[in-house]
């Protein structure tokens, strides 16, 4: 098995502020992996690293094999350009807190915008692809609603999707339910599990922590920009090494 | 929208459920409104009756509104104030996003002219544009355009345009704050799925920041309809101008620039209108359902009137 995500010793830094202390782990091809962590921990940042949303300032992160970011010539790092960096992004799916749907596009519009601008796929063509992954979302009746019509719940199923559209072959999750009433959660949850089942590299960051243990087969504790705690979710959530771990679990479970 | 809460009051099988009875309570009185409007209304009467009996032929301006010469001069203030507006908005969104630019180069000249377009009258700008010959003998594109200043720079290019670059500097400005007011998650959403810089803001941020770009943006119409009567100085004949020769030769200038003020009125109006229908246009998917038009909200009204029993639902 290749390593989807290979991260070594990686640092990175908001000013004064280092956020990311030297983070080393491995996503393997196929596994859901989980982040966990207090708010401030570096996990959504870490996150964010892995399609370059965020630039490291020290360290090396693969992706595929490819470092991420930038290009190896001999000892020299080179710099990729924007145009680089966007090709790179299209196998990388994300889903955010915060959705992020476009507001102005139905829910069709928005899975079909990827596929229409950047793969030049035909408009026709991309409203099949996009009415079919609605129906797997379960949302093929409000194809023609636009964001602000949703729910919450909805609208991230919308995101996934619209993720999906670009045939990703690695899916980043940036604390997916945070955002949602409780009761809308499992919907979501739903959807993640089903995508799991199907195969797809998926690297979450949640508290989610049942979702954790049901679907996800490693687990990272991360506190204070560093790794705490590593390994299969029930091990480490059922039996934490670290004081840490144990203080942490202990408020969220 | 499929709602599943059934919002029909009577339907055709069961009983009509009976609505609560309504309150009937006497209303707050505004005395201080009924004062205020008398007080108003005498006002504005008092000023009719003053120019009423002014030295003003007011029987000149019907005889005058719809004179030819009027019409074209309207055509001409019309025609700069759309071109212009052309030029300052495409040129304000080029600004605008030169300016916000990662490339300093960029960023730098569009500061520069935003710096100075904005900081110099409009008026010396206009007077400035018709004299460069004293700068440029000649015009020179090579083998596709040869001419003397003079001859290039007509009265109604250099309306054209010393109205649109300065009307450019203004719209960066409106433009940028636009722009800037689009979630900065958006650009994320949208770079995590691929797309590159330029469609990102084609596709995803511009159509956004036109909600907030709109409105100022009617407002930069309406002014640059009026402003369009500064170009009266480099010969131009737009309507100001033209009110203003018929004045000349009709021995009636008071009741030409009358003329003009009323026409200026007008064209104003119908762009208030238009302006109406765009932002509305813009704010779909902003709000759930969007505002009513006048004619709808009419329609609604005279329909309530009618038929007072069943007026929910329906329209929403």
């Amino acid at each position: 098995m290749t390593a989807m995500v290979k991260a070594e010793g990686v640092h990175k830094s908001f000013g004064a502020v280092e956020v990311l202390k030297g983070i080393d782990l491995e996503v393997k091809q196929g596994e859901v992996f989980c982040l966990i962590g207090p708010s401030g921990s570096g996990k959504s940042t870490f996150l964010r690293c892995i399609n370059h949303l965020e630039k490291i300032n020290a360290g090396r992160l693969y992706v595929d094999g490819e470092l991420v970011g930038y290009r190896q010539k001999g000892d020299k790092l080179y710099e990729l350009k924007d145009s680089e960096v966007a090709l790179k992004r299209r196998d990388i799916g994300m889903v955010f807190q915060r959705f992020n749907l476009f507001p102005h596009m139905t829910a069709v519009e928005n899975v079909m915008e990827a596929p229409v601008q950047v793969k030049g796929m035909s408009r026709g063509q991309a409203r099949d692809r996009a009415r079919a992954l609605l129906e797997r979302v379960g949302l093929a009746d409000k194809a023609g609603n636009y964001p602000s019509q949703l729910s919450g719940g909805q609208q991230q199923r919308v995101a996934i999707a619209r993720a999906l559209a670009m045939d990703p072959k690695l899916m980043l999750f940036d604390e997916p339910t945070s955002a949602l009433d409780p009761e809308l959660v499992g919907d979501v949850l739903d959807v993640m599990r089903d995508l799991a089942e199907s195969g797809m590299t998926m690297v979450v960051v949640t508290h989610e922590m049942g979702f954790a243990r049901e679907v996800g087969d490693s687990l990272v504790f991360m506190d204070d920009g560093v790794v705490v705690e590593s390994g299969n979710p029930r091990d480490v959530l059922t039996d934490p090494q670290h004081d840490r771990t144990k203080a942490f679990l202990s408020k969220v479970l | 929208m499929t709602v599943d809460i059934d919002k029909t009051a009577g339907g055709p099988a069961g009983t009509p459920p009976t609505p609560p009875e309504a309150i009937k309570a006497i209303p707050v009185r505004h005395y201080g409104r009924y004062v205020s409007a008398v007080v108003a209304i005498a006002l504005l009467a008092a000023v009719v009756y003053a120019f009423s009996q002014g030295k003003i032929n007011w029987g000149a301006i019907p005889d005058y509104f719809f004179d030819d010469r009027v019409l074209t001069g309207m055509g001409k203030t019309l025609l700069i104030t759309v071109l212009a507006m052309l030029i300052g908005v495409v040129g304000g969104i080029l600004l605008a996003v030169m300016r916000l630019s990662k490339n300093p180069v960029t960023s730098s000249i569009a500061w520069f002219y935003i710096w100075f377009f904005r900081g110099t009258p409009v008026l010396v700008q206009l007077v400035v544009w018709f004299n460069l010959g004293l700068v440029f003998e000649y015009i020179n594109l090579g083998p596709f355009y040869r001419d003397e200043w003079s001859d290039f720079m007509t009265p109604f290019l250099t309306a054209l345009l010393g109205l649109g670059l300065n009307e450019a500097a203004y719209m960066a400005e409106i433009c940028r704050a636009g722009l800037l007011a689009v979630d900065e998650g958006q650009t994320e959403a949208a770079h995590a799925l691929g797309m590159s810089h330029t469609k990102t803001l084609r596709r995803i941020v511009v159509p956004q920041a036109m909600r907030v770009i709109v409105p100022p943006t009617g407002n930069e119409v309406i002014n640059m309809l009026k402003t369009t009567s500064l170009v009266s100085v480099v010969q131009y004949a737009e309507l100001f101008r033209v009110a203003q020769d018929i004045g000349q030769t009709s021995g009636a200038p008071a009741e030409m620039l009358f003329l003009a003020a009323a026409w200026y009125l007008l064209l104003t109006s119908v762009f208030s209108v238009g302006q109406y229908y765009l932002e509305r246009y813009y704010a779909r998917g902003s709000s759930r359902s969007l505002p009513p038009t006048p004619m709808q909200k009419i329609r609604a009204n005279l329909f309530s009137l009618s038929n007072r029993s069943s007026t929910t639902g329906g329209a929403a």
